[in-house]
Protein backbone atom coordinates (compact mmCIF):
# COMPACT_ATOMS: atom_id res chain seq x y z
CA UNK A 1 0.00 0.00 0.00
CA UNK A 2 1.57 3.54 -0.92
CA UNK A 3 0.41 5.52 2.55
CA UNK A 4 -0.79 3.39 5.59
CA UNK A 5 -2.41 5.29 8.37
CA UNK A 6 -2.29 2.80 11.72
CA UNK A 7 -3.86 3.57 14.97
CA UNK A 8 -2.95 6.78 14.62
CA UNK A 9 -3.73 8.99 17.96
CA UNK A 10 -2.70 12.35 18.76
CA UNK A 11 -3.81 14.11 22.38
CA UNK A 12 -2.61 17.76 23.06
CA UNK A 13 -3.04 17.46 27.19
CA UNK A 14 -6.02 16.19 28.00
CA UNK A 15 -7.54 16.88 24.53
CA UNK A 16 -7.77 13.52 22.08
CA UNK A 17 -7.22 15.54 18.82
CA UNK A 18 -6.89 11.97 16.85
CA UNK A 19 -8.15 8.63 18.30
CA UNK A 20 -7.13 5.06 16.84
CA UNK A 21 -7.33 6.57 12.75
CA UNK A 22 -6.59 4.23 10.63
CA UNK A 23 -6.75 4.50 6.90
CA UNK A 24 -4.68 3.91 3.69
CA UNK A 25 -4.13 5.40 0.31
CA UNK A 26 -3.60 3.96 -2.95
CA UNK A 27 -0.74 4.95 -5.26
CA UNK A 28 -2.49 7.27 -7.78
CA UNK A 29 -5.28 7.91 -6.15
CA UNK A 30 -7.36 11.28 -5.17
CA UNK A 31 -8.63 10.67 -1.74
CA UNK A 32 -10.22 12.90 0.44
CA UNK A 33 -10.72 13.61 4.09
CA UNK A 34 -13.70 15.41 4.99
CA UNK A 35 -15.54 15.57 8.16
CA UNK A 36 -16.69 18.57 10.82
CA UNK A 37 -14.37 21.29 11.63
CA UNK A 38 -12.17 20.52 14.88
CA UNK A 39 -12.60 16.65 13.69
CA UNK A 40 -8.87 16.13 13.92
CA UNK A 41 -8.43 16.35 9.27
CA UNK A 42 -5.77 19.09 9.86
CA UNK A 43 -3.84 17.47 12.71
CA UNK A 44 -3.22 14.17 10.97
CA UNK A 45 -1.96 16.46 8.07
CA UNK A 46 0.26 17.85 10.23
CA UNK A 47 1.26 14.40 11.70
CA UNK A 48 1.75 13.11 7.98
CA UNK A 49 3.96 15.75 7.05
CA UNK A 50 5.99 15.79 11.00
CA UNK A 51 4.91 19.31 11.82
CA UNK A 52 3.92 17.40 14.67
CA UNK A 53 5.37 13.81 16.09
CA UNK A 54 2.53 11.66 16.97
CA UNK A 55 1.36 10.13 20.31
CA UNK A 56 1.06 6.70 19.24
CA UNK A 57 0.24 4.88 15.83
CA UNK A 58 2.21 4.25 12.43
CA UNK A 59 2.47 6.42 9.48
CA UNK A 60 3.83 4.32 6.32
CA UNK A 61 4.32 5.89 3.00
CA UNK A 62 6.07 3.46 0.17
CA UNK A 63 6.76 0.75 2.74
CA UNK A 64 8.92 2.75 4.89
CA UNK A 65 7.68 3.89 9.11
CA UNK A 66 7.63 8.07 8.43
CA UNK A 67 6.18 8.53 12.06
CA UNK A 68 8.32 10.65 14.21
CA UNK A 69 11.11 11.45 11.28
CA UNK A 70 11.41 15.52 10.97
CA UNK A 71 9.80 17.41 8.35
CA UNK A 72 12.38 18.17 5.98
CA UNK A 73 13.78 14.30 5.62
CA UNK A 74 9.71 13.16 5.13
CA UNK A 75 10.30 15.48 2.15
CA UNK A 76 13.17 14.45 0.99
CA UNK A 77 10.84 10.81 1.15
CA UNK A 78 8.21 12.33 -1.95
CA UNK A 79 5.89 14.61 0.30
CA UNK A 80 4.64 17.65 0.06
CA UNK A 81 1.95 19.99 1.32
CA UNK A 82 -0.28 22.86 1.12
CA UNK A 83 -1.71 24.87 4.18
CA UNK A 84 -5.57 25.80 5.39
CA UNK A 85 -4.11 29.28 5.96
CA UNK A 86 -1.85 30.14 2.99
CA UNK A 87 1.72 30.36 3.74
CA UNK A 88 4.02 31.49 1.32
CA UNK A 89 7.33 32.97 1.45
CA UNK A 90 5.88 37.24 1.41
CA UNK A 91 8.88 39.05 1.04
CA UNK A 92 9.54 36.58 -2.23
CA UNK A 93 8.90 36.75 -5.94
CA UNK A 94 6.50 33.87 -6.97
CA UNK A 95 9.53 32.34 -9.61
CA UNK A 96 11.66 32.61 -5.89
CA UNK A 97 8.52 30.96 -3.61
CA UNK A 98 8.54 27.94 -5.97
CA UNK A 99 12.61 27.39 -6.61
CA UNK A 100 12.34 26.98 -2.82
CA UNK A 101 10.11 23.83 -3.35
CA UNK A 102 13.46 22.72 -5.79
CA UNK A 103 15.64 22.91 -3.03
CA UNK A 104 16.24 18.84 -2.50
CA UNK A 105 16.67 18.64 -6.47
CA UNK A 106 19.61 21.04 -6.41
CA UNK A 107 22.73 18.81 -5.19
CA UNK A 108 26.17 20.34 -4.28
CA UNK A 109 27.72 21.48 -1.14
CA UNK A 110 28.39 24.74 0.01
CA UNK A 111 31.88 24.93 -1.39
CA UNK A 112 30.59 23.76 -4.64
CA UNK A 113 28.14 26.16 -4.77
CA UNK A 114 30.34 29.63 -3.04
CA UNK A 115 32.89 28.41 -6.16
CA UNK A 116 30.16 28.54 -8.34
CA UNK A 117 31.30 25.57 -10.39
CA UNK A 118 29.36 25.11 -13.84
CA UNK A 119 27.70 21.84 -12.75
CA UNK A 120 25.85 23.97 -9.99
CA UNK A 121 24.84 27.11 -12.45
CA UNK A 122 23.71 23.78 -14.64
CA UNK A 123 21.59 22.78 -12.14
CA UNK A 124 20.33 26.50 -11.21
CA UNK A 125 19.31 26.48 -14.69
CA UNK A 126 17.85 23.24 -15.03
CA UNK A 127 15.84 24.14 -11.91
CA UNK A 128 14.67 27.57 -13.23
CA UNK A 129 13.55 25.75 -16.60
CA UNK A 130 11.22 22.84 -14.44
CA UNK A 131 9.49 26.05 -12.16
CA UNK A 132 8.81 28.06 -15.14
CA UNK A 133 7.07 25.17 -16.64
CA UNK A 134 5.22 24.45 -13.42
CA UNK A 135 3.94 28.43 -13.18
CA UNK A 136 2.91 27.88 -16.67
CA UNK A 137 0.97 24.25 -15.41
CA UNK A 138 -0.66 26.21 -12.53
CA UNK A 139 -1.50 29.44 -14.78
CA UNK A 140 1.32 31.67 -13.22
CA UNK A 141 3.38 31.75 -15.96
CA UNK A 142 3.15 35.44 -16.73
CA UNK A 143 3.48 36.67 -12.93
CA UNK A 144 6.63 35.10 -11.91
CA UNK A 145 7.89 38.47 -11.57
CA UNK A 146 5.57 39.56 -9.23
CA UNK A 147 5.97 39.38 -5.13
CA UNK A 148 4.05 36.22 -3.82
CA UNK A 149 1.85 38.34 -1.57
CA UNK A 150 0.62 40.86 -4.63
CA UNK A 151 -1.03 37.79 -6.13
CA UNK A 152 -5.28 37.25 -5.73
CA UNK A 153 -6.02 35.13 -3.20
CA UNK A 154 -6.92 32.04 -5.49
CA UNK A 155 -3.66 32.44 -7.56
CA UNK A 156 -1.95 32.26 -4.13
CA UNK A 157 -3.41 29.06 -3.51
CA UNK A 158 -2.10 27.79 -7.08
CA UNK A 159 1.14 29.12 -6.56
CA UNK A 160 1.10 26.61 -3.35
CA UNK A 161 0.08 23.97 -5.47
CA UNK A 162 3.02 25.00 -7.99
CA UNK A 163 5.49 25.16 -4.81
CA UNK A 164 4.58 21.93 -3.54
CA UNK A 165 5.16 20.58 -6.50
CA UNK A 166 8.42 21.20 -7.19
CA UNK A 167 9.58 19.31 -4.57
CA UNK A 168 8.44 16.71 -7.15
CA UNK A 169 6.46 14.84 -4.69
CA UNK A 170 5.18 10.99 -4.61
CA UNK A 171 2.26 12.52 -2.45
CA UNK A 172 0.54 15.23 -1.82
CA UNK A 173 -1.51 16.76 0.40
CA UNK A 174 -3.97 19.59 -0.22
CA UNK A 175 -5.37 21.29 3.11
CA UNK A 176 -9.22 23.14 1.90
CA UNK A 177 -7.16 23.87 -1.68
CA UNK A 178 -10.80 25.13 -2.54
CA UNK A 179 -11.27 27.44 0.63
CA UNK A 180 -12.40 30.76 -0.22
CA UNK A 181 -12.42 30.48 -3.98
CA UNK A 182 -15.90 30.75 -6.20
CA UNK A 183 -17.82 28.31 -7.93
CA UNK A 184 -15.71 29.63 -11.63
CA UNK A 185 -12.31 29.07 -9.15
CA UNK A 186 -13.18 25.96 -7.69
CA UNK A 187 -13.60 24.13 -11.70
CA UNK A 188 -9.84 25.29 -12.76
CA UNK A 189 -9.20 23.56 -9.50
CA UNK A 190 -10.35 20.45 -10.10
CA UNK A 191 -9.43 20.66 -13.55
CA UNK A 192 -5.55 20.88 -12.30
CA UNK A 193 -5.75 18.26 -9.57
CA UNK A 194 -7.22 15.46 -12.39
CA UNK A 195 -3.62 17.16 -14.61
CA UNK A 196 -2.02 16.66 -11.41
CA UNK A 197 -3.30 13.17 -10.75
CA UNK A 198 -1.75 12.65 -14.54
CA UNK A 199 1.63 13.76 -13.66
CA UNK A 200 1.52 10.06 -11.13
CA UNK A 201 1.06 12.03 -8.06
CA UNK A 202 -1.22 10.80 -5.65
CA UNK A 203 -3.40 13.17 -3.88
CA UNK A 204 -4.73 13.37 -0.09
CA UNK A 205 -6.95 16.58 0.44
CA UNK A 206 -9.00 17.72 2.78
CA UNK A 207 -12.49 19.54 1.58
CA UNK A 208 -15.20 20.88 2.39
CA UNK A 209 -16.74 21.68 -0.62
CA UNK A 210 -19.24 18.43 -1.07
CA UNK A 211 -19.27 18.83 -5.30
CA UNK A 212 -15.34 19.13 -5.89
CA UNK A 213 -15.04 16.30 -2.95
CA UNK A 214 -17.87 13.89 -4.82
CA UNK A 215 -16.70 14.73 -8.34
CA UNK A 216 -12.97 14.05 -7.81
CA UNK A 217 -11.98 11.32 -5.14
CA UNK A 218 -11.86 7.67 -5.68
CA UNK A 219 -12.10 7.43 -1.95
CA UNK A 220 -13.50 9.21 1.02
CA UNK A 221 -13.01 8.90 4.45
CA UNK A 222 -14.88 10.73 6.90
CA UNK A 223 -13.48 12.21 10.40
CA UNK A 224 -15.61 13.09 13.47
CA UNK A 225 -14.30 14.14 16.60
CA UNK A 226 -10.91 12.36 16.22
CA UNK A 227 -12.10 9.47 14.76
CA UNK A 228 -12.86 7.99 11.20
CA UNK A 229 -16.45 7.01 11.45
CA UNK A 230 -17.01 5.77 7.68
CA UNK A 231 -14.75 5.34 4.93
CA UNK A 232 -15.40 4.01 1.39
CA UNK A 233 -16.21 5.38 -2.64
CA UNK A 234 -18.25 8.98 -2.83
CA UNK A 235 -21.60 6.78 -3.45
CA UNK A 236 -21.11 4.52 -0.11
CA UNK A 237 -20.42 7.57 1.89
CA UNK A 238 -23.21 10.05 0.82
CA UNK A 239 -25.71 7.20 1.82
CA UNK A 240 -24.01 6.23 4.84
CA UNK A 241 -26.79 6.89 8.18
CA UNK A 242 -23.57 8.12 10.46
CA UNK A 243 -22.13 10.36 8.03
CA UNK A 244 -25.30 11.89 7.19
CA UNK A 245 -25.49 12.63 11.27
CA UNK A 246 -22.67 13.37 11.55
CA UNK A 247 -21.29 15.70 8.79
CA UNK A 248 -24.25 16.94 6.40
CA UNK A 249 -26.95 16.69 9.59
CA UNK A 250 -24.83 19.33 10.75
CA UNK A 251 -24.77 21.44 7.98
CA UNK A 252 -28.20 21.54 8.08
CA UNK A 253 -28.02 22.24 11.51
CA UNK A 254 -26.06 25.47 10.47
CA UNK A 255 -28.54 26.56 7.79
CA UNK A 256 -31.03 27.01 10.13
CA UNK A 257 -29.40 29.57 11.95
CA UNK B 1 38.81 68.63 3.62
CA UNK B 2 35.31 67.23 3.04
CA UNK B 3 36.07 64.79 0.29
CA UNK B 4 39.36 63.42 2.39
CA UNK B 5 36.95 62.88 5.42
CA UNK B 6 34.08 61.00 3.32
CA UNK B 7 36.58 59.00 1.61
CA UNK B 8 38.04 58.09 5.06
CA UNK B 9 34.41 57.44 5.96
CA UNK B 10 33.87 55.17 3.09
CA UNK B 11 36.84 52.82 4.17
CA UNK B 12 36.16 52.41 8.08
CA UNK B 13 32.13 52.26 6.70
CA UNK B 14 33.08 49.46 4.44
CA UNK B 15 34.39 47.40 7.63
CA UNK B 16 31.40 48.14 9.60
CA UNK B 17 28.87 46.82 6.88
CA UNK B 18 30.99 43.92 6.73
CA UNK B 19 30.13 43.13 10.31
CA UNK B 20 27.15 44.32 9.94
CA UNK B 21 25.93 41.95 7.32
CA UNK B 22 27.16 39.31 10.14
CA UNK B 23 24.53 41.16 12.64
CA UNK B 24 21.37 41.36 10.17
CA UNK B 25 22.08 37.78 8.59
CA UNK B 26 22.14 36.57 11.99
CA UNK B 27 18.89 38.11 13.22
CA UNK B 28 17.41 38.23 10.01
CA UNK B 29 17.50 34.13 10.82
CA UNK B 30 17.30 33.60 14.49
CA UNK B 31 15.93 37.24 15.47
CA UNK B 32 18.88 37.11 17.72
CA UNK B 33 21.47 40.09 17.83
CA UNK B 34 24.93 38.00 18.26
CA UNK B 35 26.94 40.60 20.41
CA UNK B 36 29.98 38.41 20.23
CA UNK B 37 30.68 39.47 16.16
CA UNK B 38 33.26 41.66 17.20
CA UNK B 39 34.85 38.84 18.92
CA UNK B 40 34.59 36.99 15.41
CA UNK B 41 36.27 39.80 14.12
CA UNK B 42 39.14 39.54 16.29
CA UNK B 43 39.10 36.10 15.87
CA UNK B 44 40.00 36.55 12.22
CA UNK B 45 42.22 39.21 13.00
CA UNK B 46 44.60 37.08 15.63
CA UNK B 47 44.62 33.99 13.47
CA UNK B 48 46.07 35.79 10.37
CA UNK B 49 48.61 37.55 12.50
CA UNK B 50 49.46 34.08 14.46
CA UNK B 51 49.85 32.35 11.08
CA UNK B 52 51.88 34.98 9.71
CA UNK B 53 54.02 35.30 12.56
CA UNK B 54 54.81 31.50 13.27
CA UNK B 55 55.38 30.31 9.34
CA UNK B 56 55.72 32.30 5.87
CA UNK B 57 52.88 31.52 4.03
CA UNK B 58 51.32 33.88 0.96
CA UNK B 59 49.46 36.35 2.81
CA UNK B 60 46.31 35.54 0.67
CA UNK B 61 46.42 32.00 2.11
CA UNK B 62 46.65 33.76 6.09
CA UNK B 63 43.73 35.98 5.12
CA UNK B 64 41.22 32.92 3.88
CA UNK B 65 42.78 31.02 7.28
CA UNK B 66 41.23 34.11 9.41
CA UNK B 67 38.64 33.86 7.60
CA UNK B 68 37.99 30.44 8.38
CA UNK B 69 39.12 30.27 11.90
CA UNK B 70 36.20 33.09 12.19
CA UNK B 71 33.43 31.16 10.26
CA UNK B 72 34.31 27.94 12.06
CA UNK B 73 34.10 29.80 15.49
CA UNK B 74 30.96 31.44 14.93
CA UNK B 75 29.61 27.43 13.84
CA UNK B 76 30.96 26.46 17.21
CA UNK B 77 29.27 29.33 19.03
CA UNK B 78 26.10 28.75 17.34
CA UNK B 79 26.14 25.06 18.65
CA UNK B 80 26.95 25.47 22.15
CA UNK B 81 26.18 29.04 23.12
CA UNK B 82 22.58 29.45 20.95
CA UNK B 83 21.07 26.23 19.42
CA UNK B 84 20.18 24.44 23.18
CA UNK B 85 18.73 27.85 24.24
CA UNK B 86 16.22 28.01 20.95
CA UNK B 87 12.61 28.33 22.10
CA UNK B 88 13.19 29.97 25.43
CA UNK B 89 12.69 33.50 26.18
CA UNK B 90 14.35 35.85 23.59
CA UNK B 91 16.22 37.59 26.43
CA UNK B 92 18.27 34.54 27.17
CA UNK B 93 19.94 33.72 23.84
CA UNK B 94 20.74 37.73 24.22
CA UNK B 95 22.91 37.03 27.52
CA UNK B 96 24.13 34.26 26.11
CA UNK B 97 25.92 36.30 23.56
CA UNK B 98 27.13 38.53 25.59
CA UNK B 99 28.27 35.90 27.70
CA UNK B 100 29.99 34.41 24.50
CA UNK B 101 31.85 37.99 23.93
CA UNK B 102 33.07 38.55 27.24
CA UNK B 103 34.35 34.68 27.07
CA UNK B 104 35.90 35.08 23.92
CA UNK B 105 37.63 38.34 25.05
CA UNK B 106 38.75 37.41 28.25
CA UNK B 107 40.32 33.58 26.43
CA UNK B 108 42.46 35.53 24.07
CA UNK B 109 43.07 37.81 26.75
CA UNK B 110 44.71 34.54 28.22
CA UNK B 111 46.05 33.13 25.68
CA UNK B 112 47.70 36.20 23.96
CA UNK B 113 48.47 38.41 26.28
CA UNK B 114 47.01 42.26 26.43
CA UNK B 115 50.03 43.09 24.24
CA UNK B 116 49.23 45.02 20.85
CA UNK B 117 50.37 43.03 18.10
CA UNK B 118 51.82 44.41 14.67
CA UNK B 119 50.90 43.03 11.95
CA UNK B 120 54.00 40.58 10.69
CA UNK B 121 53.88 41.92 6.79
CA UNK B 122 54.54 45.46 6.15
CA UNK B 123 52.96 46.52 3.06
CA UNK B 124 54.45 49.18 0.52
CA UNK B 125 51.58 51.08 0.31
CA UNK B 126 51.67 54.53 -1.91
CA UNK B 127 49.45 57.78 -1.32
CA UNK B 128 47.82 58.83 -4.35
CA UNK B 129 46.74 62.22 -5.16
CA UNK B 130 43.28 62.19 -6.61
CA UNK B 131 41.47 65.89 -7.10
CA UNK B 132 43.12 67.06 -4.47
CA UNK B 133 42.16 64.38 -2.16
CA UNK B 134 45.22 62.25 -0.83
CA UNK B 135 44.54 58.55 -1.13
CA UNK B 136 46.31 55.48 0.02
CA UNK B 137 46.27 52.79 -2.05
CA UNK B 138 45.62 50.73 1.34
CA UNK B 139 42.17 52.63 1.68
CA UNK B 140 41.47 51.46 -1.78
CA UNK B 141 41.97 47.82 -1.47
CA UNK B 142 40.15 48.23 1.95
CA UNK B 143 37.12 49.58 0.38
CA UNK B 144 37.58 47.23 -2.32
CA UNK B 145 37.68 44.11 -1.12
CA UNK B 146 34.44 45.06 1.61
CA UNK B 147 32.95 45.86 -1.70
CA UNK B 148 34.02 42.40 -3.42
CA UNK B 149 32.90 40.04 -0.32
CA UNK B 150 29.71 42.50 -0.30
CA UNK B 151 29.02 41.73 -3.93
CA UNK B 152 29.58 38.02 -3.03
CA UNK B 153 27.35 37.78 -0.38
CA UNK B 154 24.52 39.33 -1.84
CA UNK B 155 24.92 36.99 -5.17
CA UNK B 156 24.65 33.96 -2.91
CA UNK B 157 22.19 34.82 -1.09
CA UNK B 158 20.37 36.04 -4.63
CA UNK B 159 21.08 33.62 -6.76
CA UNK B 160 22.22 30.15 -4.54
CA UNK B 161 19.95 27.30 -3.34
CA UNK B 162 21.43 28.50 0.06
CA UNK B 163 20.68 31.36 -0.22
CA UNK B 164 17.29 30.80 -1.04
CA UNK B 165 16.44 28.53 1.91
CA UNK B 166 17.99 30.91 4.24
CA UNK B 167 15.46 33.47 2.93
CA UNK B 168 12.45 31.17 3.50
CA UNK B 169 14.09 29.59 6.62
CA UNK B 170 14.62 33.45 8.01
CA UNK B 171 10.63 33.91 6.16
CA UNK B 172 9.08 30.94 7.94
CA UNK B 173 10.88 28.15 9.45
CA UNK B 174 7.95 25.43 9.66
CA UNK B 175 6.93 26.32 5.97
CA UNK B 176 11.23 25.96 5.31
CA UNK B 177 10.93 22.75 7.12
CA UNK B 178 8.09 21.29 5.00
CA UNK B 179 10.07 22.21 1.84
CA UNK B 180 12.86 19.79 2.92
CA UNK B 181 15.13 22.39 3.96
CA UNK B 182 17.01 21.34 7.05
CA UNK B 183 16.62 24.77 9.13
CA UNK B 184 19.72 23.71 11.80
CA UNK B 185 22.06 23.46 8.59
CA UNK B 186 20.76 26.93 7.54
CA UNK B 187 21.72 28.69 10.89
CA UNK B 188 25.45 27.27 10.93
CA UNK B 189 25.88 28.57 6.97
CA UNK B 190 24.41 31.54 8.11
CA UNK B 191 26.52 31.96 11.41
CA UNK B 192 29.60 30.51 9.13
CA UNK B 193 28.71 33.24 6.72
CA UNK B 194 28.46 35.97 8.46
CA UNK B 195 31.28 35.20 10.98
CA UNK B 196 33.99 34.84 7.72
CA UNK B 197 32.71 38.64 7.09
CA UNK B 198 33.06 39.92 10.40
CA UNK B 199 37.04 37.68 10.49
CA UNK B 200 37.57 39.43 6.84
CA UNK B 201 36.78 42.78 8.76
CA UNK B 202 39.12 42.07 11.70
CA UNK B 203 42.36 41.34 9.31
CA UNK B 204 41.55 44.18 7.10
CA UNK B 205 41.34 46.68 10.54
CA UNK B 206 44.50 45.09 11.96
CA UNK B 207 46.81 45.95 8.34
CA UNK B 208 45.12 49.76 8.65
CA UNK B 209 45.90 50.01 12.11
CA UNK B 210 48.59 47.81 12.04
CA UNK B 211 47.48 46.39 15.96
CA UNK B 212 45.58 43.31 16.82
CA UNK B 213 44.39 42.92 20.67
CA UNK B 214 41.92 40.74 22.78
CA UNK B 215 39.89 43.93 23.05
CA UNK B 216 39.98 45.03 19.42
CA UNK B 217 36.49 43.77 18.59
CA UNK B 218 34.68 45.65 21.24
CA UNK B 219 34.07 49.10 19.65
CA UNK B 220 33.65 48.17 15.46
CA UNK B 221 31.92 45.41 16.92
CA UNK B 222 29.00 48.02 18.54
CA UNK B 223 29.25 50.94 15.96
CA UNK B 224 28.96 47.76 13.41
CA UNK B 225 25.38 46.98 15.40
CA UNK B 226 24.43 50.40 15.02
CA UNK B 227 25.25 50.32 11.64
CA UNK B 228 22.68 47.48 11.22
CA UNK B 229 20.01 49.09 13.37
CA UNK B 230 20.37 52.25 11.32
CA UNK B 231 19.95 50.29 7.76
CA UNK B 232 17.26 48.60 9.62
CA UNK B 233 18.25 45.07 11.53
CA UNK B 234 17.96 42.07 9.41
CA UNK B 235 18.06 43.81 5.82
CA UNK B 236 21.21 42.54 3.53
CA UNK B 237 21.39 46.03 1.99
CA UNK B 238 20.39 48.13 4.79
CA UNK B 239 23.38 46.49 7.06
CA UNK B 240 25.19 48.18 3.65
CA UNK B 241 23.92 51.37 3.52
CA UNK B 242 24.21 51.56 7.11
CA UNK B 243 28.21 50.82 7.57
CA UNK B 244 29.05 53.08 4.69
CA UNK B 245 26.48 56.47 6.35
CA UNK B 246 27.87 55.63 9.71
CA UNK B 247 31.81 55.36 8.63
CA UNK B 248 30.89 58.66 6.62
CA UNK B 249 29.19 60.49 9.56
CA UNK B 250 31.25 59.41 12.00
CA UNK B 251 34.47 61.02 9.97
CA UNK B 252 32.70 64.00 9.19
CA UNK B 253 32.22 64.35 12.65
CA UNK B 254 36.09 63.55 13.82
CA UNK B 255 36.81 66.13 10.99
CA UNK B 256 34.59 68.95 11.56
CA UNK B 257 33.82 68.81 15.52
CA UNK B 258 36.65 67.31 17.01
CA UNK B 259 38.33 64.12 16.76
CA UNK B 260 37.14 63.03 19.94
CA UNK B 261 33.78 63.14 19.09
CA UNK B 262 33.97 60.67 16.60
CA UNK B 263 32.65 57.37 18.35
CA UNK B 264 29.94 59.44 19.97
CA UNK B 265 28.76 60.18 16.27
CA UNK B 266 28.44 56.57 16.11
CA UNK B 267 26.48 55.85 19.20
CA UNK B 268 24.52 59.20 18.66
CA UNK B 269 23.07 58.39 15.38
CA UNK B 270 22.00 54.93 17.03
CA UNK B 271 19.89 56.41 20.06
CA UNK B 272 18.59 58.56 17.19
CA UNK B 273 17.94 56.14 14.92
CA UNK B 274 15.91 53.91 17.77
CA UNK B 275 13.98 57.38 18.79
CA UNK B 276 13.00 58.72 15.22
CA UNK B 277 12.92 55.44 12.83
CA UNK B 278 13.12 52.17 14.76
CA UNK B 279 13.03 50.09 11.64
CA UNK B 280 16.09 51.63 10.14
CA UNK B 281 16.35 53.49 6.69
CA UNK B 282 15.91 50.56 4.65
CA UNK B 283 13.07 49.10 7.29
CA UNK B 284 13.78 45.70 9.03
CA UNK B 285 12.43 42.56 9.97
CA UNK B 286 10.46 42.00 12.60
CA UNK B 287 10.81 38.70 14.89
Amino acid sequence: MFLEIDQLSKSFGGLQALDRVSFEVQMGAIQALIGPNGAGKTTCFNLISGVLPPSAGSIRLMGQEISGLPPHQIARLGLARTFQNIQLFGGMTVLENVLVGQHIHLHGGLVATLCNLPDIRRQEQRAKTFVRELLDFVGLADKETWSADSLAYGEQRRLEIARALALQPRLLLLDEPAAGMNPRETEDLMALIAAIQERDITVLLIEHDMNLVMNISKRIVVFDQGRVIAQGPPRAIRQNPQVIEAYLGKEEDEDDV
Amino acid sequence: MLLQQILNGLTAGSVYALIALGYTMIYGILGLINFAQGELYMAGAFATVLLLTAYKVNFFVAFFFGMGVAAVLGVILERIAFRPLRGGHPLVPLISAIGASIFLQSLALLLFGPADRSFPIQFEFAALEIAGVSVSTLQLAIFGAALFFMALLVAFVKYTKFGKAIMATALDQDTARLMGINVDRMIAITFFIGSALSGAAGIMMAIYYNTTYPRMGLLPGLKAFSAAVLGGVGNIPGAIVGGLLLGVAENLGAGYLSSGYKDAVAFAILIIVLLVRPKGLLGGRSH
